[in-house]
Order: structure tokens, then sequence, then C-alpha cells
């Protein structure tokens, strides 16, 4: 089992959403979170003085799937939270890791039937 | 028959004036909403509670002596009865008293954020009991400055109060400030300005939307009649050019910001728009429509420099940009009246602008002082970074939407 974690930007999540329903992914979490990468931050003018925004608003999903659905459920984000044809700086990342157990709470399933 | 007709135009001219003023009274909501939609939430309910104070401390102060000073209606108002020649005089001290609560809401704004609520209310007292109506006598009641000149012999003329109330609420806050200081963390060691966005842009529009209505109380009102023909095609014209003034200001600062900046900054917008509604009240009787504009459009230009300018070359720290507002555009305003109004000349407005000036910035700096010396005026630094709502107020604006 494998735990999918991507930051994307946030109005790409109903696209990543869709894409990832559409191969069997039965489970998503979403949380707002802020950061930066390589795109940093920015600069606005409030009232003609500068402020900057350090951390911009990013959605952060988690995916935990079977080890033999990963390989599609990271393409299936990579090929939808990518802006354009080429992508941009600030679309975000995937990390991959190993998941060791998983438990349903209702009926305390083990394991990948408890995916 | 002709008794009947001037009790009519008694009770009109009277009626008229409570409208306005009531309307001038929604100008202090107007302040507050604009005054907590510019600072932070952490310091939202001690902001209103500073406008809602220093409204009833000045309503309180001008009965007890403002008003006997400034037109000699007697402490505690013991020289008005009912009656009147024109109007009720009950009336006319209705009317007078928002215009001072009008003057010390400039104030408030301009403090923000940083001063302790019990020093700003003694300074509202003198203020609102002494400052004001001590200029106000010198001005709309004709009375010689300390025995020396008539401004109205010299060719001075304030329609409504660019000067003897915004100008002179600018001075104050001017005054207060400099002995203030910034916010925490408004300006870098090397002297670069940092921004402090406020919290709440509907408000601060809301409150742009309610002062520029009762601006029409302010300004209208001034005509201080309505039940003739003339008076009331002078109410009329005064209406229009308030309005096209207000407009004129959104404009000019709106097109101003996009080029300087990139950007269409609201909150320069709704300067821009009490820019031309300060600049138009000093003469609003006598421009066209297409004038009036034009005063307004060049008050919303002065505006957006005159802030960037005391924030980054003075480091005048006015979170809500009043003194540039109520205090430049103000002076502004009294410099177009004689454009357009052939009784007035340019050395009587100058002269009138540095008497407000010099008399309202000159006594509220010693009162800063004072008041400085005897109690503080400023917050611990650890109080204005818990923000003033919890450490003056005891609650929060927003409690559920911080937690």
């Amino acid at each position: 089992m494998k735990m999918v974690t991507a930051i994307i930007k946030p109005f790409k999540l109903d696209d990543v959403r869709e894409a990832l329903s559409e191969i069997g992914v039965s489970g998503i979490t979403a949380t707002e979170v802020k950061g930066f990468g390589r795109q940093k931050g920015h600069t606005e003018l409030y009232r003609g003085a500068e402020y900057t925004v350090d951390f911009l608003p990013k959605v952060k999903l988690e995916i935990a799937v079977s080890a033999d659905q990963v390989d599609g459920v990271v393409e299936a984000i990579t090929k939808t939270a990518k802006s354009d044809d080429d992508g941009k700086i600030g679309d975000g990342k995937i990390f991959v890791s190993s998941l060791e157990q998983v438990v349903r709470i209702r009926t305390g399933e083990t394991g990948s039937v408890a995916l | 028959m002709e008794n009947t007709i001037l009790e009519m135009q008694f009770a009109i001219d009277t009626f008229y004036f409570l409208m306005m003023g009531a309307l001038v009274m929604w100008m202090a909501a107007g302040f507050s909403m604009l005054e907590a939609g510019m600072v932070r939430s952490k310091n939202t309910a001690e902001i209103l509670t500073k406008n809602i104070g220093l409204f009833a401390i000045a309503c309180t102060m001008y009965m007890v002596y403002g008003y006997e000073l400034m037109y000699g209606g007697g402490v505690m108002l013991d020289g008005i009865s009912g009656a009147g020649d024109k109007y009720s005089s009950a009336a006319d001290f209705f009317f007078q008293v928002v215009f001072v609560a009008t003057a010390m809401s400039i104030v408030s704004g301009a403090v923000a954020e940083r001063m302790k609520l019990f020093a700003f209310f003694a300074f509202a007292i003198v203020f609102t009991g002494i400052i004001y109506p001590m200029e106000g006598a010198w001005t709309w009641n004709g009375e010689a400055v300390f025995g020396l000149f008539v401004l109205g012999d010299l060719g001075f003329s304030d329609f409504a109060g660019s000067g003897i109330v915004h100008m002179a609420g600018a001075a104050a806050a001017l005054a207060g400030v400099m002995v203030l200081g910034a916010r925490k963390g408004k300006y870098n060691k090397d002297g670069t300005s940092n921004a402090i966005p406020g919290a709440n842009m509907p408000l601060a529009t809301l409150g742009t939307f309610i002062l520029w209505m009762g601006w029409f109380g302010f300004n209208g009102g001034s005509v201080l009649a309505m039940a003739s023909k003339e008076s009331a095609n002078a109410v009329a014209m005064v209406f229009l050019n308030t309005n096209a003034a207000a407009a004129g200001g959104v404009i000019a600062a709106l097109i101003l910001v996009k080029l300087l900046w990139g950007k269409a900054d609201l909150t320069m917008a709704l300067n821009g728009a009490l820019a031309g509604l300060v600049a138009i009240t000093a003469g609003p009787d006598t421009p066209t429509a297409l004038e009036a504009t034009l005063i307004g459009a060049v008050g919303g230009v002065l505006v957006v420099f005159s802030i960037s300018m005391l924030d980054k070359v003075f480091k005048i720290d006015d979170p809500v940009g009043a003194i540039s507002v109520h205090g430049v555009v103000g002076l502004w305003g009294l410099l177009a009246v004689p454009l357009t109004n052939s009784g007035v000349s340019f050395s009587g407005q100058l002269i009138g602008a540095a008497t407000i000036f010099v008399w309202v910035f000159g006594t509220s700096l010693v009162l800063w002082l004072v008041l400085k010396a005897i109690m503080g005026i400023r917050v611990s630094e650890e109080e204005e970074a818990d923000g003033v709502d919890i450490t003056e107020c005891g609650l929060e604006a927003y409690p559920e939407f911080t937690k």
C-alpha cells in the first residue's frame, strides 16, 4: 500500500478529483494549505506600500491506494494538475511513500481491504 | 394669511434642518465602518468603541460648553429656547453638534491600532468642548481671532467646512500621530514602509457609501433653508455638485493608481470618493456640475500622492488616510473656492486655513503631549501585538472567525 500526497493549485482540485474518481480511487482527503517551493512568494502593493506574500495557498491531497494503483494515480494527478500544456512553476508536487497499515474504524478490517 | 405662510416657512426650514442633521449624524456610522474595515481584525472592536464614545462625548461637550463658545448659546444650552427667527434654535444646535462629532471622527482613524482608549476620550473632551468651538466661532460665527482680525472681512469663506471641520480634524490627527508614532512593524530599520492591509473591504466600502450619503446632509443642510424657491434651487445645486465631486474623486483616484501601480487599489478609490467630497465642501454652491467634478477629481489625485508621500517620505503612519483625505484635500477645497466664487479671495482662504491649522495643530500638540505625560497615550508593545480589542475592551470583534 502507498500513500500519495499531492500539493496542487486550488483551482485544479475539481479536475483532479474527477480524474481520480474515473480510475477508481475511492477516497481522497483534501486540506487547504499554504506554502512555497521554487515559485517563492510574490509582492503586492497596498496603498502604494509593498507587502510580500511568502506562503501561497495550495491544496494538499492525501490518497491511500494499493501498490498496483499508484502509477495510475500519479499519472492522473500529473496530467490534470498541470497548468496549460507545458505546466508552470507553482503547479505543485507529488510525494509517494509506503503505507504500513490501514484500519477501517467501523469494521476493524485491516490491510488493502480497508482502503 | 401672511403669518400662516411665515409659519409654514419656519416649519419647513426647521424640518429640513433636522433631517439634514440626522443625515450628518449617520456619517458617524460611515466613519465607524470605514475605520473598522481599514484596521486589522484584532483592533476592530476598539475602533468601534472609540467611534461611538467620541460621538457621545462630542454631543455632550458641545451641549455643556462648545455651543456657548462658538455661538453664545449659553452654558448647558440655557440660552436656547424652542424659538428662533427663521428656524427653531434647538434645530440649529442639533445641526451644529453633529459637525463637531464629524471633526472628532477624523482623528480616530489616524491614531488607530495603538492609542489608549481613554487617552483618546480625554482628547475628545477638550477638542469638542474648546478647540473646535474656538475656530468655529472665528469662522462661521464671524468673531475676531483673539480680537485681532475678522476672517470674513479678508474674503474667507468655508461653506460647509472643508477647513473648519475637515482640515481641523486632520490637524488634530496629525499632531496625535506625531506624538504617538507609527504602528509596530510599519517601518523597517532601513526606513522602508510595510503595508498593513485592512481586514474588511466590504465594511470599508459600506462606510464610504454611508459617508457619501451623509454628505448630502453635511453640504445640503449648510444652505440653512429650504422653504423658498431660491433656497430650494440652492439646495438642489449643492446636492448635485456634492455628488459630482465624489464621482470625480473616485474616477481620478482609480485611474491614477492603475497607472502608478498597475492595479486598482480599492482603498484608494474609497479615499478618492471622500477626497472629492471634502474638496467640494468649502464651496458646493457656486461651481457648475463639470467644475464640481473637476474639483473632486483634483482631490482624488491629491489624496493618492499625499497618502503615499506621508507614508514613505514623512513616515506619518495613518492607517485610514485621514490626514490626507481631510487635511491636504481640505486645504485644496478652501483654495478651490475663489475659482468659482468671485466674492472669495485666495489670500483670505490662505489666512483662514493658516489660522485654523495653527490653532488646532498647536493646541492639539500641547494637549497630546500633556496627556502623554499624565497618563500615557500609547498601549504597551505587547498589548499592541495582541490587539487592542482584548487589551482595551476585553472582547474581540470576530471571536469565532479567528479561533
